[in-house]
């Protein structure tokens, strides 16, 4: 029952960006910075953590869980380290996911080279 | 003699010769059989989508030369354009060829006008050998104009598709061929459209406004004409040419778009149709052409539109500015048939 709440939450929110992209004259790096702010927001409000829970990697894995991870490591910082912890708590928790993409960027550039999409 | 906007040749100069070249999708299309050289590789065998470019118009340019029986030295003057930044793929390109060069940029509507001034020229008797040479490329113009392929960024409904193709034409004073009978040269026209995924609806504009000095400046009526060949309108923008002309009280039934021809509506369909430099050019050399030297068609008005914005233009927020440049072509067996009458 996990993997299909994870799907089909993780699909509404999929679907979500789908739909702006049809509809909306938004570009694609809009609607990711949109995705990640609003996580933020979500998070900060304290309704994407109960959602996070319910549908695990569904919520996670989306960008929006990316900022909800930005939002949750803020908070933490704040706690340990007073102000600084807002500078450094965000950086501090997504480090993973950013050096991890980071090196995942080099080594494709490294090994493919881009195709047409004909 | 110069009626209105409306250049026309008493003595109408011919297209001697013309070529086109394709990439991997246009050799997939309704129109592959009239196409010179088609590419399966979209790199042309080079290291970057730019150069492949630079690539796609010399194999044009050798094709055409090629046709016509020319060397290299016979070229007296060439007008050639691309979508690149500063014109970069042709005047890459011209290393090759060692003639005079003048770059043009008219964004999509650069066959029209590249054909219109070689017509000029040649009808001023200032070249014998008069070459109008465009190109694009799907990936170097995604690029520049929209994202980087490797991005991976999803298109919108309404964005074209650019062609990776080439078209050329070369233009003599007199001889064998499609003649060249009257050129109008575009005003720009800008309704406020800034939506670079749009841009057939930015350009209609401006072809309705050539098409209505084209028919006032001559007299003629669209009746008059076998085809009306927009290039890269697509789909969106066409329905609103009709609307417009529908205003102007004017019917075009025969209006096709070289943008929905190119990839037709088939399998290779995209949804708004191609547009690109090379997209009109080959349109015109793989299809338009070939029917009028057939004797399919007679008379035809072959008009190029063009949004000439620029990525930074776009990033600031300005609108597009459009022009539409109109070109008439007529069969060399026009005249043949009514002398048999």
């Amino acid at each position: 029952m996990n993997f299909v709440w994870a799907f089909l939450v993780g699909g509404a929110i999929c679907v979500v960006g789908q739909l702006l992209l049809d509809l909306t004259s938004l570009t694609p790096a809009r609607i990711l910075v949109l995705y990640v702010v609003s996580g933020v927001v979500l998070s900060a409000l304290g309704w994407y953590g109960p959602l996070a829970e319910f549908a695990g990697a569904g919520a996670t894995v989306p960008l929006i869980g990316f900022g909800h991870l930005l939002a949750q490591g803020v908070l933490e910082s704040v706690e340990r380290l007073g102000l600084l912890g807002a500078f450094t708590g965000g950086f501090s928790a997504a480090s993973a996911g950013i050096c991890g993409s980071l090196t995942a960027g080099v080594l494709a550039a490294l090994l493919f080279k881009s195709r047409d999409q004909n | 003699m110069r009626r209105g906007d409306t250049l026309c040749f008493e003595k109408a100069p011919v297209i001697r010769a013309f070529a086109a070249v394709g990439g991997k999708r246009e050799g997939r299309g309704p129109l592959r059989r009239g196409f010179d050289r088609l590419y399966t590789d979209n790199y042309l065998g080079q290291p970057s989508w730019e150069k492949a470019e630079q690539a796609l118009q010399s194999s044009c340019l050798e094709q055409l030369l090629q046709k016509a029986g020319l060397g290299p030295g016979g070229v007296d003057l060439v007008f050639a354009g691309d979508l690149q930044s500063q014109c970069t793929a042709s005047s890459y390109a011209m290393r090759g060829l060692d003639a005079p060069f003048a770059g043009l940029y008219g964004a999509c509507s650069t066959m029209a006008e590249a054909l219109g001034l070689a017509a000029c020229m040649a009808w001023a008797g200032l070249g014998q050998q008069i070459l109008a040479l465009t190109s694009s490329h799907f990936c170097a113009a995604e690029r520049q104009f929209r994202t980087p392929l490797d991005y991976g960024g999803k298109r919108t409904p309404t964005a074209q598709w650019t062609a990776t193709a080439a078209g050329g034409c070369l233009v003599s004073p007199a001889g064998q061929g499609v003649r060249i009978k009257a050129v109008t040269f575009g005003r720009v026209r800008d309704y406020g459209v800034k939506d670079i995924s749009n841009m057939g609806a930015a350009m209609a504009p401006a072809a309705i406004q050539t098409l209505l000095h084209f028919f006032a400046d001559t007299g003629a009526r669209a009746a008059q004409f076998d085809g009306l060949y927009t290039g890269d309108l697509g789909r969106v923008g066409s329905r609103l040419l009709a609307k417009l002309a529908e205003k102007e009280g004017l019917e075009l039934p025969l209006h096709r778009d070289c943008g929905c021809l190119l990839y037709g509506e088939g399998p290779e369909s995209i949804g708004a149709g191609g547009s690109g430099a090379g997209c009109s050019a080959s349109v015109l050399a793989a299809h338009i052409l070939p029917r009028l030297l057939s004797g399919q068609e007679k008379r035809v008005l072959f008009m190029a539109t063009g949004s000439l914005m620029s990525q930074t233009t776009f990033l600031q927020k300005e609108s597009i500015p459009c022009i539409a440049h109109l070109v008439e072509l007529e069969s060399p067996l026009n005249g043949v048939k009514e002398e048999e009458e």
